[in-house]
């Protein structure tokens, strides 16, 4: 099983229990504005803490309330894509792509910076500050910068929410490119149906 | 007419830089722990460390200065021990130091406290989910973001060593070339008769470094908060 969630999580008054296996490639999860999405992919990525259940993700266990196991962020390995970016303002795109790199060895590194910078045609924008980048080019440097930190899992959250529909079709092909390209379980989380329907094959609906 | 100093009006400027420079370099370490442990982690008796910190803030400067007295000086509950160890607090510029950091240090964690809470704690988090450690963190993002409010705190607790006057004069007295800094002359100049020039050059001393330290701040702040778009 490449995905196997099932986990208690509560939040002040907010209580969830997402149950998902899966072995697709590439997962969508659908659900309104405050259904807990996000709280989903940072429980999943170490973020926040589960009060039960189990989080396996290609038969490692990141989490096991019964085994008191819970291996931390920095160790799980999970390229996070965030809403707005959150890159770096204080460093250039460049530095921003090799943040992840950086804490990398050599054996732990799948891709070449140069690939990843031509995958996503960043060439042009490596040396720029991020405040001097469109919201679409933000969002592709962070995916870059996901991708080169060589993660287990790609967690995306609604990476395309901050979008107006001309730089959403700009850079959707990017994703796809990524999908097809790059061989790494996804998790695509969104409150668009047909941006999950053009990027998944498997949704889950909260 | 060019405003050349005197070798008095210079050993005066030098020993109130050297007294200032270190007030800062002894300070800044703990004042950065301070102001992020203020900024970031609520734990139990945090308004109680805000009070202490902040207090020499607002008690008039002669009661830190007899405090300090009475725990450093040569017969002090902890200079008595310290002063056979050659570590000596008492009328000389280490004393002053010490006075300028006490008095300094709530307006360097103020600063530095205001700048850390400003820094987005996400961005922490991206680092942290790149692989990057709690302190890795902190240095490679926290600290670069904070860069100005410190910088700003550090010139205003600078300023302020270079103006303390009343905890220096109570713990370390006025002794020329050890503890006689740029307020302290003026007031020695004060008590004698037609120094009234001294103590003008004195004055436009004290505002000219001044003045020059906080502009410096100022379009430090301006320039980065441009550069990252803030």
């Amino acid at each position: 099983m490449l995905i196997d969630c099932q986990f208690q999580l509560q939040m002040g008054q907010f209580h969830i229990e997402p149950n998902f296996q899966s072995d697709a490639a590439v997962i969508g999860l659908f659900g309104a504005s405050g259904s807990g999405k996000t709280s989903i992919l940072h429980a999943i990525a170490g973020l926040n803490t589960p009060c039960s259940g189990i989080i396996k993700i290609q038969e490692q266990t990141w989490f096991d309330s019964n085994q008191k196991i819970n291996v931390s962020t920095q160790k799980r390995h999970i390229g996070l894509v965030f809403q707005d970016a959150q890159l770096f303002p204080h460093k250039t795109v460049k530095q921003n792509l090799l943040f992840g790199l950086k804490h990398l060895s050599q054996q732990e590194r799948h891709f070449e910076a140069d690939y990843i910078i031509e995958l996503l045609k960043l060439g042009h924008l490596l040396q720029r500050m991020p405040i001097k980048l469109s919201g679409g080019e933000k969002q592709r440097v962070a995916l870059g910068r996901a991708l080169l930190y060589s993660p287990k899992l790609l967690l995306l959250d609604e990476p395309l929410s901050a979008l107006d529909a001309n730089h959403k079709a700009e850079i959707i092909p990017f994703f796809q490119k990524v999908k097809e390209e790059i061989k790494i379980p996804m998790i695509y989380v969104s409150h668009d149906i047909q941006e999950i329907k053009q990027l998944t094959e498997t949704m889950w609906i909260l | 007419m060019m405003f050349s100093l005197t070798p008095e009006e210079l050993s005066v400027l030098q020993l109130s830089c050297k007294v200032a420079a270190s007030c800062l370099v002894v300070s800044i370490i703990p004042a950065i722990c301070v102001g992020w442990f203020l900024a970031r982690k609520e734990f139990w008796g945090k308004s109680f460390i805000e009070t202490l910190v902040f207090l020499p803030l607002v008690l008039p400067p002669v009661v830190p200065g007899y405090l300090l007295l009475q725990v450093f000086g040569s017969r002090g509950v902890i200079g008595q021990y310290l002063a056979p160890l050659g570590i000596d607090f008492a009328f000389n510029w280490k004393g002053a130091v010490l006075a300028s950091a006490v008095m300094g240090f709530p307006l360097l964690v103020q600063s530095i406290r205001l700048a850390i809470e400003l820094v987005d704690q996400r961005l922490e988090i991206a680092a942290k989910t790149l692989g990057a450690s709690s302190l890795g963190a902190f240095f490679h993002v926290t600290l670069p973001l904070a860069s100005s409010g410190i910088l700003i705190g550090a010139i205003l607790c600078f300023c302020r060593s270079l103006g303390e006057f009343g905890a220096t004069i109570t713990f370390v007295g006025n002794i020329s070339n050890e503890t006689r800094t740029l307020p302290l002359a003026m007031y020695s100049l004060m008590q004698q008769p037609d120094t009234e020039a001294a103590i003008q050059r004195l004055i436009i001393l004290s505002l000219s470094v001044a003045f020059l330290a906080l502009w410096f701040a100022q379009w430090f702040h301006r320039h980065q908060k441009k550069r990252l778009g803030r």
